[in-house]
């Protein structure tokens, strides 16, 4: 510290790197040039890999499996079937829903891909080779891929092994082949006033299976150390401690002795949450072989075997007067959960937050009740890029809107203005039982119509529409706008946990006696750039530049206990720990400046990196200097050295929303949709860092257009899977992504210390229906009300052929 | 996505492939720049014994133009043909067509033998070849024989090379100067196999059509040579209804599977759309 060349105050801030600084991220050093150190970039000596052979049929009842032209493969180890897991009774393993998952299939195969058995051998080669001999013999059931078809009373019976079980995690089943049913909400009272209403809507709106398809697979490193007991699990967890809590509950091995460690991951958006029996069958292979094993999927694995997001079948009802004030909303889901409910929902919500469905409107009074049923498809059920089950209400919600301004005749946007939450009703109590906390929807709808000029388009979509009547151009214009609410940052220990762990999160931080620091965190980077905006978060709170401070995560013997990255949390939850963390450290630094000054604790304030006498700044300590002064001086009443550790519960969810306008042109002869312009405003409280944000809206918007535009996994009607490669799974490239268009306006959220929100899964909520409006927008004077996603060529020139206007 | 094991040959020249091919039989294949075989071989449903890489053979790797008489070596790239300026200059088509196959790291590696050897119905070269009347050379034990791509390709995978044969050039006479061409793919985003696509060449007499030659691409399990559609268009002022007619002729001869892109209907529907955006672009670009 150089007291020659005192610096100014602003110059301080902008030192730190704190709150607000669009700092480049620290991970991209190690990215850019392909130094990442992901789980297959893990070896360890005397490795052993595994790989699955998969069942080819939907529906079937294995009659046996030959495992010996396999078996005499040179460097085959060893295969697992359910036979083997049994007398460790780890052919099943709990799912985070509450219901149990066959680790290898028992007798009965229930999805196509679902794991049958396990071949160990000395390398990935020979694994696969072996693979191919193994002969599994099948009887074929009659599939149920149609989730309509479940319930019915002639429908085979899919789950054998809890036929009895009609007392399921969430209440009682109607079925053999159902889950739950979830109800929230007054259903007489919406029922009510969907009988009163001057005008009522309806639609059926499925949100189709896609997959998070991360660009990273999932896969793991199990270690035994047979002679100190001690269990290293290296993985693509998002959720690492949890994982560390499952896999000491299902094999008996004391939670002390294990050690899970999530490297490097390759991007998760909810498809790394969940227990997989890749972990399982490579831990068990470590155990019984005293080796590492190593399992890492492939892309086919991971895009039909691996958790799927969506799936859900909504029909919504809403009740209106004439002028457009919205009096009730009714919706009931169809949710397919495939052969197992492998959701990662906190465990009282089997149906995730889709009770946000009120989305950003003030609405009176709403029921929603939703039926989860079994279909031989995979499990999963993931929130992809979203909090749970938010970006499927949000879409249904933004659709219905649009319906119901058609019905009456009412631009959408004026409609939504007419009945959004008013900024002045904040906190806002929803009919759905959400407090949301803060919220300013009417200005930020205004700054976004002012941004793209919407009168203007609506102007030159009139235009357009004439001219293609008079048959002088075969394109439609389409604008879409989605105004959502996200409910993110799970969440309240009150009522959100995960197989009984509460949902709080954590943040340790360590001053060095130098003045750097090390943080650690409960969470876990998939690409977020944690340890870029968390050291941000420290930095402003302790007056430590962000450059000096280390972030870790993913250890479990080193990070404190933490439910892990997924739903937005991150920032809500941890990012709040941070906070409370520095505060506790500054709290006392102040004791030890005042100390080191010789002033009461009182007579002294805190200036961005420093204490100081309050009305004589020349007399301060900074950060550094109160470091080391608590590692080298024997300070009366304190214990020496710098640290803390916040445990955070956060009091409430986070509701992050934004405005999203999408304009599109469609060539009615092809199908082809040009995205000609996307703007995108976010509202997610304080911005930690505009650049991470900006980045993560370009990424989650893409993933909107992969969605809106393109994904899906489909099953035929035998259940053989389809869209199962990149080939026919949609992922756009550059060349199909349309320039993003950023924008923010800034509300806190009242109850977060630093009043951050979390961004990272809006533009996924926001941006798909945006897209879905937009085309539907289209068609929308031709009479068309709603047409199903993806809005792929072919889907798209139906439409246009159905309402007789393609050539 | 791990594939079999196999062994692996690198011939010096034309006639060492040809005897590896031969010794080796039917659990030989050659591989070229790799990008439609190896996928195949990861998903295992191609599983050779033997690979003979001909990356090696300098005799297959260039491109030669005297006059309007083009020939291209099978281990030409896909780059090398959108690169070469001469090429450019009295066909315009391959460029154009190569620029929508696959993506620019694909291209530097496929090469323009594999393309048409390979008989996957998706491939665009296959389409081209016929609309150009090319000649594929076969290199064989007893020597080369010549067949024209309009009788080369016989099913999915399924062509009138024999197994014990190389491709080894690509020949053909460039359309007559003054000529209009396009190739209209449609397909769902960069690096897709074509919903369905189109290939025109036409040449006009003022304003009457003197030549026309359209072929199609991944509309049956073979690219198709729509001789029908050409003889509807010639000696027609390309009017809306010879276009239509020809649009209706090619359509008429498609027959394309359901797949993610979409079901028959629908591609051969934009079968008929690329040709009648082809026939009009190759009009704007005839003299
Ligand atoms: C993601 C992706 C997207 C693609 N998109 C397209 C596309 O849009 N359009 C398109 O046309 N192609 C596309 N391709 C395929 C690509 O163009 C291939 O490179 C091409 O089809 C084959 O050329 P190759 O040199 O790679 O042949 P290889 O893969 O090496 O060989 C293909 C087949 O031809 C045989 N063969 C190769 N050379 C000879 C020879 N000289 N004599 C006899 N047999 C031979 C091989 O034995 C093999 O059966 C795509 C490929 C990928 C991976």
């Amino acid at each position: 510290m150089n007291e020659q060349t005192p610096i100014s105050r602003e110059e301080r801030i902008k030192n730190l790197k704190g709150i607000g600084s669009a700092r480049k991220r620290v991970e991209d050093a190690r990215f850019t040039q392909g130094a990442g150190n992901y789980v297959d970039d893990i070896n360890l000596p005397g490795m052993l890999f595994g790989d699955f052979v998969r069942s080819s049929h939907s529906h079937a009842r294995i009659i046996s499996i030959d495992k010996e032209a396999a078996l005499a493969v040179p460097g085959v180890i060893a295969i697992l079937t359910a036979e083997d897991l049994k007398p460790l009774n780890l052919h099943y393993m709990p799912t985070l829903a509450g219901d149990v998952q066959a680790v290898l299939a028992d007798e009965k195969v229930l999805f196509q891909n679902q794991e049958i058995a396990f071949v160990i051998a000395e390398d990935r080669y020979i694994a696969a080779d072996a693979v191919e001999l193994v002969e599994v013999e099948y009887e074929e059931l009659p599939p149920i891929t149609d989730a309509f078809k479940a319930m019915d009373d002639d429908a085979p019976v899919l789950r054998e092994d809890i036929q009895d079980k009609m007392e399921g995690a969430h209440g009682p089943r109607k079925h053999k082949n159902h889950i739950f049913l979830w109800e929230q909400g007054d259903k007489e009272g919406s029922e009510k006033a969907l009988a009163d209403a001057d005008v009522v809507v309806e639609e059926l709106i499925t949100y189709q299976r896609v997959h998070p398809c991360p660009l990273e697979t999932c896969g793991c490193v199990a270690s035994m150390d047979k002679i100190n007991g001690k269990l290293t699990l290296y993985g693509t967890f998002q959720a690492p401690h949890a994982v560390r809590t499952v896999a000491s509950l299902i094999t008996n091995i004391a939670e002390h002795n294990i050690r899970v460690v999530s490297p490097d991951i390759g991007g998760g958006f909810g498809n790394k949450v969940g227990v997989y029996p890749g972990y399982i069958c490579a831990t068990v292979a470590s155990i019984v072989t005293g080796v590492p094993v190593k399992w890492v999927e492939d892309r086919i694995e991971n895009l039909t075997s691996t958790a799927f997001a969506r799936d859900y079948h909504m029909t919504g009802k809403i009740a209106a007067t004439k002028e457009g004030k919205i009096t009730g909303l009714w919706c009931h889901v169809l949710a397919d959960h495939g052969a197992f409910d492998a959701c990662a929902d906190p465990t009282k919500f089997p149906a995730g937050f889709f009770n946000i469905v009120t989305g950003s409107y003030d609405i009176p009074v709403a029921y929603v009740g939703v039926d989860g049923v079994y279909t031989n498809k995979a499990p999963g059920g993931v929130a992809y890029r979203c909090s749970f089950r938010v970006t499927e209400a949000a879409y249904l919600i933004e659709r219905m809107i649009e319906i119901l301004a058609q019905k009456l005749n009412m631009d959408p946007v004026e409609l939504r203005l007419k009945n959004f939450i008013k900024k002045e009703q904040f906190p806002y109590q929803s009919a759905l039982g959400w407090e949301y906390d803060s919220g300013d929807y009417h200005t930020a709808m205004e700054k976004g119509m002012a941004a793209v000029d919407y009168p203007a388009l609506r102007a030159e979509q009139a235009e357009k529409r004439a001219a293609f009547d008079r048959g002088e151009t075969r394109t439609l214009m389409g604008i879409g706008t989605a105004f959502f609410t996200e409910i993110v940052g799970a969440g309240p220990v009150k009522n959100c946990d995960i197989l009984g762990l509460g949902m709080f999160d954590s943040c340790e931080i360590r001053i060095h006696p130098t003045g750097s620091a090390i943080a650690r965190l409960g969470t876990i980077s998939q690409g977020q750039g944690h340890a870029t905006t968390f050291a941000q978060i420290v930095a402003t709170e302790i007056g430590i530049p962000a450059e000096d401070i280390t972030l870790e995560e993913g250890d479990t013997d080193t990070a404190p206990y933490g439910l892990g990255t997924y739903g937005s949390r991150s920032t809500p939850v941890a990012g709040a720990a941070t906070a409370m963390a520095g505060r506790k450290i500054r709290a006392k630094a102040q004791m030890i400046a005042a100390y080191l000054l010789e002033v009461h604790e009182g007579d002294l304030e805190w200036d961005v990196d420093r204490f100081q006498i309050k009305g004589n700044p020349e007399a301060h300590k900074t950060m550094k200097e109160i470091a080391f002064a608590s590692y080298n001086q024997a300070i009366p009443g304190l214990e020496p050295g710098l640290e803390a550790v916040s445990y955070y519960d956060p009091p409430n969810m986070t509701y992050p929303y934004g405005a999203y306008f999408c304009v599109l042109d469609i060539d009615v002869d092809t199908g082809v949709v040009d995205v000609r312009r996307f703007y995108a405003l976010d509202d997610c409280g304080t911005r930690i860092n505009p650049m991470i944000i900006e980045g993560q809206v370009h990424g989650g918007l893409t993933e909107a257009l992969a969605i809106a535009m393109g994904q899906e996994i489909t099953y035929d009607e035998m259940g053989n899977v389809k869209g199962g490669s990149l080939m026919d799974f949609y992922l756009p490239t550059a060349v199909e992504t349309p320039v993003w268009e950023t924008d923010e306006t800034v509300v806190p959220s009242p109850h977060h210390p630093i009043g951050a929100k979390g961004v990272g899964e809006s533009p996924n909520v926001g941006g798909v229906p945006a897209f879905s409006n937009a085309v539907n927008d289209a068609f929308a004077h031709k009479g068309l009300t709603h047409t199903q996603m993806p809005h792929d060529h072919w889907r798209v020139w139906k439409t246009a052929e159905k309402l007789g206007l393609s050539g | 996505m791990i594939p079999g094991s196999f062994d692996y040959h690198r011939p010096q020249s034309v006639s060492e492939a040809v005897g590896l091919l031969k010794d080796k039989g039917d659990e030989a294949f050659i591989v070229a720049g790799g990008h439609s075989l190896i996928p195949m071989m990861k998903l295992r449903m191609s599983t050779p014994e033997h690979l003979i890489d001909i990356q090696d053979i300098a005799e297959i790797k260039n491109i030669s133009i005297f006059g309007s008489d083009v020939t291209i070596g099978a281990f030409v790239t896909q780059a090398e043909i959108i690169s070469s300026e001469a090429l450019h200059g009295i066909c315009p088509v391959l460029r154009e067509a190569s620029l929508q196959i696959a993506d620019p790291q694909i291209r530097n590696v496929g090469t323009i033998g594999g393309n048409v050897a390979n008989g996957d119905p998706g491939n665009d070269m296959p389409a081209i070849m016929q609309a150009l009347d090319a000649t594929f050379v076969l290199a064989g034990e007893e020597g080369t024989r010549e067949v024209k791509a309009r009788d080369f390709y016989e099913a999915a995978y399924f062509t009138a090379r024999a197994e014990t044969e190389m491709l080894t050039l690509i020949k053909f006479t460039a359309p007559a100067a003054g000529h209009g061409s396009c190739y209209m793919k449609q397909k769902r985003k960069i690096g897709d196999y074509a919903t369905a696509a189109a290939v025109v060449i036409l040449t006009m007499n003022g304003t009457t059509v003197q030549n026309v030659e359209i072929a199609l691409t991944n509309v049956a399990d073979t690219p198709l040579y729509a001789e029908e559609a050409n003889r509807l268009l010639i000696g027609t002022s390309l009017d809306d209804a010879s276009i239509k007619a020809a649009v209706e002729a090619a359509k008429a001869i498609t027959d394309p599977a359901d797949d993610g892109r979409g079901p028959k209907d629908f591609r051969t529907h934009i079968a008929g759309v690329m040709v009648e955006r082809a026939i009009r672009q190759a009009a704007t670009t005839a003299s």
